[in-house]
């Protein structure tokens, strides 16, 4: 296995075990999923509800074990036990409800859980602490209490709590999902300067377009498979495919699309309000 | 409305009291208890005073606060009081009525369990005015650890505890919420009689419930996603540390307690 691999997929099913024996094929979640991801990258995994995406999230850091096939995080299989912690070590997660992850009743007390479960000694978790707080911008608020945090300082909270493992990757489910605008754009942030300045793998599970623009690279799930697997502004660019599977595209590929189709000569890959500025300046 | 509920009553100012290790401050007040119960004399009453006023002064805590602990214990204290100044018949009688009798007795036991009870309250109050919450119950982990020897789950009753305390202040906030959605459907909470305001309860506590076991199943994902094992091997962040300030005031705690041992047995002689 390539030493700068992060998570690896081989021809993964899945499904949640029923009751009952009949064999559907409709009853696999995933369905040969085949990933790599490299480390230091930064990758989104879109999908519509229902599409598999958060239960492939789950996999990559062993909540779940494929009924066929297997996931190596860094290189270590999730089905064997005894990889266990030290997968959940290198491979922290955030979920979408800031208020059902935080354990503890002070912030700085939250973001020491991990290391404290890891047996860190005390001095090297202070350490820690700050470090992770300071990096999602929250070292003001350590002796907080949850509750009197809005809605994005949680999540950044919960960010912290996982990079104080030192994680080696962080995969977001849905981590914006319940945020504000402001908060969405707190939490955004400090998902790009953790990718860009520690170089931390960063996997964010999504339905906002605008976010899974900001990666490096864009899946799309659909029905338990991967059906696109490109740049963000490959993936983007194809928005009647992208409209079939019940996606949106960003505001500004539309508009170029839209402008295309009614013969001007615009491309649609475009993904920011300045390049789309760009190019309508060219245009005209 | 339900978010003016203050959680516990820790009260935080900076003083000589609150900085010391809650564990000790346990055992002191533990110490405190049997200096009240240790004779049966006023002369208790006047030593456990002067302790708690040395208290309250070294904690900076306002006096009212004290008062505003008795508060609540008023009932007691009333029927603590008529049920001693009723049945103990000892010493002159001092007023009778048909079949109920004052003696002088019952008047003194009456007065000093009333004084025993305020005392009581108020210095026990000291213990969680000045110590917030999680750090009691770490000291209650810490002391009860002796009794994981015989398999007793002292890690795990602490971590229920310290996430009971998390989790109220989001619970509150979810009641207020499912109140307001069940008013907005018509649901008539605050008036009625006694029986449809109970009946009234139902729709309001059955989603709380169900998002309570929800959220439980998500923070327990979340707990094992951040490598958690039980109390095994596990470190802390903040590690309860005696100093010799903890160790004066055990012993300042011990001698009150002696002086008053020594007191009670000359004056029985």
């Amino acid at each position: 296995m390539a030493e700068h691999e992060m998570i690896r997929a081989e021809h993964l099913w899945f499904r949640y075990p029923t009751d009952t024996d009949a064999e559907q094929e409709n009853d696999w979640i995933l369905k040969d999923i085949s990933l790599e991801i490299k480390k230091g990258s930064f990758t989104a995994i879109l999908g519509h509800n229902g599409s598999g995406k958060s239960t492939l999230a789950k996999h990559m850091n062993a909540i779940l074990i494929p009924e066929k096939g297997s996931l190596f995080v860094a290189g270590l299989n999730t089905r064997k036990e005894e990889n266990l912690f030290a997968i959940r070590q290198k491979a922290g997660m955030v979920f979408q409800n800031p208020d059902n992850q935080i354990v503890a009743s002070i912030v700085e007390e939250d973001v020491a859980f991990a290391p404290e479960n890891l047996g860190v000694p005390p001095e090297e978790i202070r350490k820690r602490v700050d470090s992770a707080l300071r990096s999602v911008k929250m070292y003001e608020y350590r002796n907080h209490a949850p509750s009197q945090l809005s809605g994005g300082q949680k999540q950044r909270v919960a960010i912290a709590g996982v990079i104080a493992m030192q994680p080696e990757c962080i995969i977001l489910d849905e981590p914006t999902a319940m945020l504000d605008p402001q908060g969405r754009q707190e939490v955004m942030e400090t998902i790009l300067k953790l990718n860009r300045e520690q170089g931390i793998t960063i996997i964010l599970i999504t339905h906002y377009m605008e976010e899974a623009a900001l990666a490096e690279r864009v899946v799309v799930v659909d029905d338990g498979r991967i059906i696109l697997d490109d740049l963000p502004r490959k993936v983007f660019s194809q928005v009647e495919h992208m409209k079939a599977l019940g996606l949106d595209v960003p505001q500004v590929t539309e508009l170029a699309w839209e402008l295309k189709k009614a013969g001007y000569a615009i491309s649609p890959e475009i993904l920011t309000e300045q390049e789309c500025v760009v190019a309508l300046e060219k245009l005209f | 409305m339900l978010k003016d509920i203050t959680l516990g009553q820790y009260f935080p100012v900076d003083s000589v009291i609150h900085k010391l290790d809650p564990r000790f401050k346990i055992i002191n007040t533990l110490l405190f208890i049997m200096m009240l119960f240790a004779g049966n004399h006023a002369v208790n009453l006047v030593i456990g005073a002067v302790f708690v006023i040395l208290v309250q002064g070294l904690s900076k805590i306002p006096f009212q606060m004290g008062i505003k602990s008795i508060k609540p214990i008023f009932p007691v204290l009333v029927f603590t009081a008529i049920l001693n100044l009723v049945f103990i018949d000892t010493g002159e009688t001092l007023w009778s009525w048909k079949f109920l009798k004052i003696t002088e007795g019952g008047l003194q036991t009456s007065a000093f369990m009333i004084g025993r009870i305020i005392l009581l309250i108020i210095g026990s109050s000291m213990l969680t005015y000045t110590t917030s919450p999680i750090l009691l119950t770490d000291a209650i982990e810490s002391l009860l650890s002796p009794l994981k020897k015989v398999k007793f789950p002292v890690h795990e009753m602490a971590m229920m505890m310290s996430i009971a305390l998390r989790f109220i202040p989001t619970l509150i906030e979810e009641t207020d919420k499912i109140m307001a959605a069940q008013k907005a459907r018509g649901a008539m909470l605050d008036n009625g009689k006694l029986l449809d305001r109970v009946k009234a309860m139902i729709p309001i506590l059955i989603p709380l419930f169900v998002s309570a076991f929800r959220r439980a199943e998500e923070l327990a994902t979340a707990m094992e996603c951040r490598c958690y094992q039980g109390g095994e091997g596990r470190t802390r962040l903040r590690e309860l540390k005696a100093t010799w300030k903890d160790y004066c005031s055990l012993t300042v705690c011990g001698l009150f307690l002696l002086l008053i041992m020594i007191l009670n047995s000359i004056i029985s002689y």
